[in-house]
């Protein structure tokens, strides 16, 4: 099955990664801006990321087959920096021409303060102004629900096109404000911190597949891009069509990431083809 | 050897998601009982289905009091592997 992992850090990860994912049916990635692990102190040490993202690593995964695209962002854990915030935006829609950058991202909250929350607007904005998606981070553990509602508190204070907006790492408790917004969301499968990919199939089955994407993000820390694939097995045990799993982890990712037409990859209809063979008439 | 403070922090999250399983698991009964039998083409159960799947959350119920109690008279791991293993609250078990 063609699958298309929509959040993967790839600069994290391994070229067997890419080999075992391509062997696996994963057929493109999309990799948003990330924290590095520590802060950043220049906004040249962001654009020399943004083209690493942006030029080297599409030529590394096209060796195995894989379509690589990416998002261009301040990380909201390094956004407590307003002055640098401000330099790395004014360069960044130098890359929203660049073939494989689909938008901005991810932007979004991590402590939810104001500066992040500045931020985060700031990021919106740009995008808007720019025709780009956007992909938002929301915080992890005990930050989660009430980073969730400053999210989507300000995002309601602007005038954004809903649909090109992708609120990530939703769980049981913030999913339902998110989508009754009218904002696609992704579940973000993590081996300990974030959503299972059980628990993600019962969000499936709870709330629909409509504006729902699931990624297995996979950066630096304990992460696993193979939790995309144990949840695509656990939504087809379930008793979920072959088709239905398609439409959930490659067509989605098609129908919102294609709203930028640099993502060209079409959706896919699963068809059968009548083999001939007959069974033979007794007589 | 750990510090009780140590063992508190070094087993939180993973004690946190396996809860986390835990409470899906049982939410996700509910919820399959909530739709009824038979949805995404799978057989329905059966009567006996129904009784065995009921016995074995009772099993998990049972399990999770013991686990929750504050000051056990044995280790829980121990009073939980009995009842894993009885066959009266173990259905699998002839």
């Amino acid at each position: 099955m063609q699958i298309i992992q929509p959040h993967y850090h790839a600069i994290a990860r391994t070229a067997q990664d890419y080999e075992r994912m391509a062997m696996s049916g994963v057929v493109a990635v999309a990799e948003p801006a990330f924290w590095a692990g520590f802060d950043r102190k220049y906004p040249e040490t962001f654009i020399d990321y943004f083209r690493q993202i942006s030029e080297f690593e599409p030529t590394r995964a096209a060796q195995y087959g894989i379509r690589h695209f990416c998002w261009v962002a301040v990380n909201p854990k390094e956004a407590e920096d307003p002055i640098l915030t401000r330099e790395v935006l004014r360069q960044m829609p130098e890359f929203f021409e660049k073939p494989t950058v689909l938008g901005v991202g991810e932007t979004g909250l991590h402590k939810s303060t104001k500066n992040e929350c500045d931020s985060l607007e700031a990021h919106v904005d740009l995008a808007m102004k720019h025709g780009q998606l956007v992909l938002i981070h929301t915080p992890h553990l005990a930050d989660k629900a009430h980073g969730t509602r400053r999210v989507l508190e300000v995002l309601a204070g602007m005038n954004v096109d809903r649909q090109r907006i992708w609120i990530d790492h939703v769980e049981e408790q913030t999913i339902r404000p998110c989508l009754d917004a009218g904002y696609w969301v992704g579940m973000t499968l993590y081996p300990i911190t974030k959503c299972s990919p059980k628990r993600a199939v019962d969000l499936l089955e709870q709330y629909g597949t409509e504006r729902m994407l699931v990624n297995s993000s996979a950066d630096w820390g304990p992460s696993d891009p193979f939790t995309l694939q144990e949840c695509v097995l656990e939504y087809r045990r379930r008793g979920h069509s072959l088709q239905e799993a398609v439409e959930v982890f490659h067509n989605n990712p098609c129908r919102f990431l294609g709203q930028n037409p640099k993502f060209d990859i079409p959706q896919i209809r699963i068809d059968t083809v009548a083999t001939g063979v007959r069974k033979p008439v007794s007589t | 050897m750990l510090t009780p403070p140590q063992v508190a922090e070094a087993y939180f999250l993973e004690s946190r998601h396996m809860l986390l399983e835990i409470a899906a698991y049982l939410d996700r009964y509910d919820a399959a009982v909530a739709r009824g039998n038979g949805s995404n083409g799978n057989d329905k159960a059966t009567a006996a289905d129904t009784t065995s799947g009921e016995k074995k959350l009772g099993v998990i119920r049972r399990a999770l009091a013991i686990t929750s109690e504050a000051q056990p008279t044995k280790q829980r791991t121990l009073t939980l592997l009995e009842l894993f293993a009885a066959p009266e609250t173990n259905p699998t078990n002839p």
